[in-house]
């Protein structure tokens, strides 16, 4: 009895702390964003393209950065979407249990598990001087390259996550209908995608959440001008990485807006988070 | 259960048996000292051979952290560490927001050069307005007729002019603005001087080694550094025009050269477009600063004498001979003769610490 009290009491002391620390940080980064706020206005500061750190002409706004970022990283979800769509349905249905299939599933784990320095250093030394050879604008840095090197970050993470998922597709029900006489691509149409299709919407808004958030592949690629990008090719910049990349020079009404820009970041992988929650129940 | 807790507690006591003996160590051992200081990554490299060879020397244990002017500036002010570095002086504002006065100790003179990536081309001049139309984004490919102009021989490719610049707030880039705002009207009044700006065009790297690489990575780049880091990685630079009109080189001569006027007495002076014809236009002093009065913080008289001990040893002959070898050029005899003046003055309870 007594050693059931001390398990509840630790549980209890665990969880306090993690909502310590979450209202530690909250507290800690609306403090540190309120000057902005204040200076600028709430939706000034969100909508502003200004970035302009010169003493004297000093103004700052989030939206270059909120626009790299989505746009990074929806490009990413669009170019990763068709080739981990395929590559699960190839590990999970055409080739289920077979040498290939996993071999193909623990390289896909694998990939996931690779820290995204890495990407950032291949992206820079062999994907950005690919890209530039094809005689685009900018040597090769900025949105679309940031976009492909995020596809490919968050690739094996989809993967994985649509792999269990359609894997637990229950049998009888492919059974069934290969029985009536489906075809291979209607059983995926017509029993597999229903069957999954809320769990396959949170894996890739999951994987969504991972690009948002990603900070050194990126800003190794993006170009770092904080304006809004003209083009698919045009260089620009991300919430993580303006914060990475300034935040150790930064002082009052800059860091101010640096610690803005993170709590937005905060709100926006919320929202996402929460757009995703919505879809499943839509769907489920 | 039983067996957590037995663990939980056997842990606690170990933590608490390596805290002991923590303390008794610092406690006994009392001459066990150390200076700190952070900030600029300037002159990064000098402060590196520095130490190194300091504590070689004296086994005093110095620690540098190359944090960038504004981290250093910053460190200071929370008083987390002896010494700043910063390659930016402090203006009067600036200084009026620290607690109490602060001296600036100049350590060596520093250039930044402009360099480039464009296969076959090995030397290049370019003109102070070509300069400034260049970053203002006036000019967008090598091959302009006013770069091809001052450059006869050089076979200029038809090719866009990638600037990068410092991503990170940065000295650097405040001593590169502070130059082009001093030839260029157009940019003092639309760009403006600081350690981060706003970029009329190109893209950002975060500090001078990821410019130099960048600029190593990507043909047709254009940027500022550092100028140890292009002689380190053999990344080719421009000659610039300095005030007297001459295309001059960086070098350890020419850098020195720029420091050979008026100095003022708290040595806080921007070097850059020199009036002298032999200047490298682009050359700068880089500082260590520290507070006046060192009985702060309840430092002890030992940390204070140890601080100053080093940074009189920073900017006497020895130390000053290394800066060449690493691409730095040496303090001229009447800037070595105002630091020391100011060290002087840096007092411990009121009594100065060099007699």
């Amino acid at each position: 009895m007594k050693s059931e009290k001390i398990t509840k009491l630790i549980l209890i002391i665990a969880s306090l702390v993690i909502l310590l620390i979450f209202a530690g940080m909250a507290w800690a980064m609306i403090k540190g964003a309120y000057p902005a706020f204040q200076k600028f206005g709430f939706f000034g500061f969100l909508f502003s393209t200004e970035w302009n750190p010169t003493e004297g002409k000093e103004a700052y706004g989030a939206m270059p950065f909120i626009a790299g970022t989505v746009i990074t990283s929806v490009l990413a979800l669009i170019i990763c979407f068709p080739l981990a769509f395929s590559t699960s349905l190839f590990i999970a249905e055409y080739f289920r249990k077979r040498r290939i299939a996993i071999i193909l599933g623990t390289l896909v784990d694998l990939l996931a598990g690779v820290p995204s320095i890495v990407y950032g250093l291949w992206g820079f030394y062999t994907l950005r001087p690919l890209i530039a050879s094809l005689g685009f604008q900018g040597q090769g840095y900025g949105i679309f390259t940031s976009g492909l090197i995020l596809a490919i970050m968050i690739i094996p993470y989809a993967t994985s996550i649509s792999n269990e998922i359609i894997t637990m597709v229950p049998n009888e029900l492919k059974e069934a209908a290969y029985s009536l006489g489906a075809t291979r691509l209607e059983v995926i149409s017509s029993v597999i995608i229903p069957n999954s299709r809320s769990g396959l919407v949170a894996g890739y808004i999951l994987a969504l959440g991972r690009a948002l958030g990603e900070t050194m592949a990126v800003t190794m690629l993006i170009g770092n001008a904080n304006i809004i990008p003209n083009g698919l090719f045009s260089p620009g910049n991300s919430m993580a990485s303006v914060i990475a990349n300034q935040f150790g020079e930064a002082d009052g009404l800059k860091l101010s807006s640096l610690i803005a820009i993170g709590l937005l970041l905060f709100g926006v992988t919320a929202i996402v988070n929460a757009i995703g929650k919505i879809i499943i129940r839509k769907f489920a | 259960m039983k067996k957590l807790l037995a663990i939980v507690f056997v842990m606690s006591v170990f933590a608490a048996v390596a805290g002991n003996n923590q303390n008794t160590s610092t406690g006994n051992d009392s001459k066990s000292i150390s200076i700190s200081g952070a900030g600029a990554t300037f002159p990064l490299p000098f402060y590196n051979q520095l130490i190194a060879d300091y504590s070689t020397k004296t086994s005093m244990l110095v620690t540098y952290g190359g944090i960038g002017s504004g981290g250093g500036i910053r460190s200071l002010k929370d008083k987390v560490v002896d010494f700043g570095a910063t390659d930016a002086f402090l203006t009067d504002a600036q200084a009026a927001e620290f607690s109490a006065p602060v001296v600036h100790i100049p350590t060596c003179l520093g250039a930044v050069v402009l360099a480039y990536n464009l296969p076959g081309v090995t030397s290049l001049k370019l003109k102070n307005d070509v300069l400034a139309k260049i970053f203002m984004g006036e000019i967008t490919k090598w091959n302009d007729k006013l770069i091809k102009a001052e450059n006869p021989e050089a076979n200029l490719p038809d090719m866009s002019i990638s600037i990068i610049y410092r991503s990170d707030g940065s000295g650097t880039t405040f001593i590169f603005s502070d130059f082009m705002s001093k030839i260029s009207e157009k940019w003092s009044k639309e760009v403006g001087t600081g350690k981060t700006l706003k970029w009329p065009v190109g893209m950002g790297a975060k500090g001078n080694p990821g410019v130099a690489g960048t600029i190593k990575q990507t043909i047709g780049a254009f940027g500022y550094i550092g100028s140890e880091y292009a002689f380190a990685q053999k990344i080719p630079f421009v000659k610039l025009q300095n005030k007297a009109g001459n295309f001059i080189e960086p070098s350890v001569a020419s850098v020195s050269a720029a420091a050979q006027g008026d100095i003022p007495a708290d040595t806080r002076v921007m070097l850059t477009n020199s009036a002298d014809p032999q200047a490298y236009p682009i050359s700068a002093f880089t500082w260590i600063i520290l507070y006046k009065e060192q009985s702060y913080n309840d430092r002890t008289l030992q940390q204070a004498e140890e601080t100053v001990k080093f940074l009189s040893w920073v900017i006497d002959t020895d130390a000053q001979a290394v800066a060449q070898k690493v691409d730095y050029a040496p303090l001229p005899a009447k800037a070595v003769s105002l630091a020391k003046t100011i060290l002087k003055s840096v007092t411990y309870k009121g009594t100065p610490i060099v007699k």
